[in-house]
């Protein structure tokens, strides 16, 4: 099952733009519907599980995936499948990134580029706080999240932790009450 | 020791990246920042390449760093490090697949730390763009013009959610290489 699912995650990896959450609907298409690797219902859990585990979706979906329809071998080939066709282009324009940058037209270009960069980042958040049905009192744990890191350069690695923790400890204290 | 650094660094990026590719950025932006492999600009560059090009943002940092900062490498290093943490967790997620959905589904604590991280990692996506909010980024009067237009065709859908053309739109390739575009004829 190596090369199945090789093929078919390299397909996926070459032809989605827009990171790991562009690939989801792909990824349905070709191994709910028409490999019929598995079910609707699982690939609904699959999704729910590549979210709440921490690391990149695409590759968290590409495990899962490999390892329920081919074992070791179709984790090793779905992973290389939806890593490698990313890896390969920016190694490629790695490689000639830094001497293009210094011509006049693509500089001119990226400072148009690099302001709507932040507006990509930042819009989103719009669609996040309503899609997480976020009140007035919730809000406050994104604010204090976004100033620690902001403001305070505290590493976001401290903010994960912090959230886990308190979150268990407000719990286990609502419990006892 | 380079090749050390990375590795630890991309590995701690696989290990607490809750929430996907934007909310990686701001570990991301932090750890290239504080080793000084990348500066501000390069930063949000890279972003950019990454919106227009297939494939996870994280996989593209990583390769990107990693061969930057030490070659052929250091980007396969870097790639298999930012990896190397969901193949340990999604594989013990997938062995014990069963016992796991038994013990967690229901599970009070296991359900609102869920809940509560994905407040958090809002927080982290907001401060990935306000670390970006820098003269560098921000030239002049026409930057904030390009912020302000991408960012309202980037919203829009979510409230026009039939209108076709919104949804055409706020197609974050199309909005960068419209930036591009403008750019070169502004700054040229």
């Amino acid at each position: 099952m190596f090369f199945p699912l090789f093929w078919t995650y390299l397909k996926i990896g070459t032809f989605t733009l827009g990171g790991g959450y562009a690939m989801l609907p792909l990824i349905q298409r070709e191994v709910v519907d028409r490999q019929g690797w598995i079910d609707e219902q699982e690939f609904l859990n699959m999704i729910a599980l590549a979210q709440a585990a921490p690391g990149l979706i695409a590759v968290n979906s590409a495990i899962f995936i490999g390892w329920r329809v081919g074992g070791w071998k179709g984790v090793c080939g779905a992973v290389l499948g939806a890593v490698l066709p990313s890896f390969l282009i920016i190694l490629a324009i790695a490689t000639v990134f830094t001497e293009w940058k210094e011509l006049p037209a693509v500089e001119a270009a990226f400072k148009g580029i690099r302001p709507a960069v932040v507006a990509l980042i930042a819009a989103p958040l719009v669609k996040l706080a309503k899609s997480a049905k976020i009140s007035w009192w919730t809000a406050l744990v994104p604010i204090a999240a976004a100033l620690l890191i902001w403001l305070g350069h505290v590493n976001p690695v401290w903010v994960i932790l912090a959230t886990i923790v308190l979150t268990l400890i407000v719990e286990k204290l609502r419990i006892k009450n | 020791m380079l090749y050390l650094q990375l590795f630890i660094s991309f590995f701690k990026i696989g290990l607490f990246g809750f929430g996907g590719g934007l909310a990686i950025l701001s570990l991301i932006q932090m750890e290239v920042e504080q080793h000084g492999w990348m500066t501000q600009q390069e930063f949000v560059d890279i972003v950019a390449v990454s919106q227009v090009t297939p494939g996870p943002i994280g996989i593209n940092c990583a390769t990107y760093v990693g061969y930057t900062t030490a070659g052929f490498w250091g980007s396969v290093l870097s790639t298999f490090a930012i990896v190397l943490p969901s193949l340990i967790i999604m594989l013990s997620i997938c062995k014990l697949y069963w016992w796991l959905s038994r013990r967690f589904q229901g599970n009070r604590y296991y359900e609102q730390t869920l809940r509560m991280l994905r407040f958090t990692v809002i927080g982290l996506i907001a401060s990935a763009a306000l670390m970006l909010i820098k003269p560098t980024n921000f030239i002049d009067a026409v930057s904030w013009i390009i912020f302000g237009i991408v960012a309202l065709f980037t919203i829009l859908p979510t409230f026009l959610t039939k209108n076709r053309a919104v949804n055409v739109l706020s197609n974050p390739i199309l909005l960068i290489v419209a930036a591009g575009i403008a750019g070169y004829f502004i700054y040229r």
